[in-house]
């Protein structure tokens, strides 16, 4: 039983990780129609960034602050660069485009940091708590991903801007009506994804360890927990995520071997398609003619 | 009184093709000038091309201000509301932050407009907190055009508010436009296929038929012409 809860908090652990990052796919999926795969390689580049701040002795919090900054400024400025172009080809010329850019943040890592796994510290030391059912550190990722998500329902509830973000991504003609700018609107929303990356990939890189494929395996939950709560939902991709992640533990420790773990993403991803392809959240809005 | 909006010698495309030859369409201050034809004759992209969603040549001015290469949002923001075709109500969302968007170009807080929003369609405040993919159709038809009057505009553009409504939603609905022109002094110009409703209470009116202006003048004038009467009013 001890085992078993254990598992469990760790894998909720696991699971705000890719919950941040299914959230962040899923931000973009609304958007844009878009899956982006590049999204975890963006946090990738984004925690490196963290990584040469703490390396120049910037403070751990204050590192993190620039750098969330900095990768949201990224993310609109690939938006404007890269996307925008791409704006109305056909869905698969989009796709390969965010598989190109995932490429080339994957190579231009490798080149500038190389592929040695790097040490990356984190603020919660890595101490049992409540009698070893759960670390410091797997408290601490979940804190941080709670107060994250917090932040962006206040935002996107509350404030005009998150609302005119939301109308944008609804109907975009419409939107264009009432005066928002649509194009800005999806620039801060690639800019707010690559924020949430940024935060995953810091939160993830002590226990990973750094290097260039780093988020590979991530990005595959991350897709998993987005399915499983339907890609329109960001409810779901958040709940998506933590159940992915609670399986994914359980799963590797109980039924099969934990290097075979990456397969239940995959069985995972089967499921859903096949039973519920709407995912558990993702059902369709109430409209009547 | 000077016109608010003009339209001169304007055509519209998509794509290669011209949708509209060059047509001259005037919407006096305060006034209601309504636009009707047969389906495709030209009606909805005459709207189009005043809010700058299809490409168009000519000039088009308003309010004194060319509206040529001005963006969709920049032409909101100078006060042309469009309620477009099929009411382009955000579904998902409440009825309350559908009409929270429709300030989003202005500033100054909203709540004022809103309460009178409500005071004008009360079925609006008694489901403030639903999804706006809920109402009935004649529910989101009011909703849209509450949501284009928080903008303050000068000029509504409606793309025929009656369409799939029941009669007497429609008469209703005309009856709140004609108060609301007067209360909230705003200018209109209305496309619509229910000729005979229209001619009632537009001052202005004008036939379109495949791209071109066939015939224009008061609407009393356009009510009395016996072709017109035949084509398009059936007695």
């Amino acid at each position: 039983m001890h085992l078993f809860l254990q598992q469990i908090f760790s894998g909720l652990a696991a699971g705000a990780i890719y919950a941040s990052m299914a959230l962040a796919l899923v931000m973009i999926y609304r958007a844009t129609d878009l899956v982006n795969f590049a999204q975890c390689d963006m946090a990738m580049f984004s925690t490196y960034i963290a990584w040469m701040l703490v390396n120049a002795d910037v403070p751990y919090w204050a590192a993190f602050a620039i750098t969330l900054v900095v990768s949201f400024i990224g993310g609109m400025l690939i938006e404007r660069i890269v996307i925008r172009p791409v704006e109305n080809a056909p869905v698969l010329a989009a796709v390969v485009v965010t598989i190109g850019l995932l490429l080339i943040l994957n190579a231009l890592a490798g080149w500038l940091f190389t592929y040695t796994l790097q040490e990356f510290p984190s603020p919660f030391p890595d101490r049992p708590l409540f009698g070893a059912l759960m670390t410091t550190r797997d408290l601490g990722i979940i804190a941080v991903t709670l107060v994250m998500l917090g932040l962006l329902f206040v935002f996107f509830r509350f404030t005009t801007i998150g609302l005119a973000m939301r109308a944008a991504a609804q109907n975009p003609a419409s939107a264009r009506l009432c005066g928002i700018k649509v194009g800005r609107m999806l620039a801060i929303g690639w800019g707010l994804a690559a924020a949430i990356g940024a935060t995953a990939g810091i939160m993830v890189a002590p226990i990973l360890f750094l290097d260039p494929n780093m988020m590979g395996g991530v990005l595959l939950y991350a897709f998993t927990g987005a399915l499983l709560g339907g890609i329109t939902s960001p409810v779901g991709a958040v709940i998506g995520g933590l159940i992915v992640g609670v399986t994914e533990n359980l799963v590797g420790t109980y039924l099969i071997a934990s290097q075979l773990k990456l397969t239940v993403a995959l069985i995972l991803i089967i499921v859903v398609l096949v039973f519920r392809p709407n995912g558990l959240f993702g059902t369709a809005i109430v409209r009547r003619v | 009184m000077a016109p608010i909006l003009q339209l001169k010698a304007v055509k519209a495309f998509y794509g290669q093709f011209e949708a509209l030859h060059g047509i001259d369409v005037a919407v006096e201050d305060g006034g209601m000038t309504v636009l009707l034809g047969a389906n495709g004759a030209g009606k909805t992209t005459t709207l189009r091309a005043v809010c700058g969603i299809v490409r168009s040549e000519g000039d088009i001015v308003f309010a004194g201000d060319t509206l040529r290469r001005r963006s969709t949002e920049q032409i909101a923001a100078m006060g042309v509301a469009h309620v477009p075709e099929g009411r382009g109500t955000f579904i998902g969302l409440t009825v309350e932050e559908n009409l929270r968007l429709g300030a989003y170009s202005r500033a100054g807080k909203p709540h004022e407009s809103m309460a009178r929003m409500y005071g004008y369609f009360p079925i609006l405040a008694d489901r403030r907190r639903q999804q706006a993919g809920a109402l009935s159709g004649g529910e989101q038809q009011m909703l849209a055009i509450a949501r284009a009057l928080m903008m303050a505009p000068r000029l509504l553009v409606l793309d025929e508010p009656s369409f799939g409504l029941a009669p007497r939603v429609v008469e209703a609905i005309f009856a709140i436009i004609d108060r609301i022109r007067r209360e909230e002094r705003v200018s209109v110009l209305l496309v619509e296929q229910n000729a005979s409703l229209a001619l009632e209470l537009a001052d202005h009116a004008y036939l379109i038929e495949t791209g071109y202006v066939v015939a224009s003048g008061s609407a009393k004038a356009l009510a009395d012409d016996p072709q017109i009467r035949r084509s398009y009013l059936g007695y």
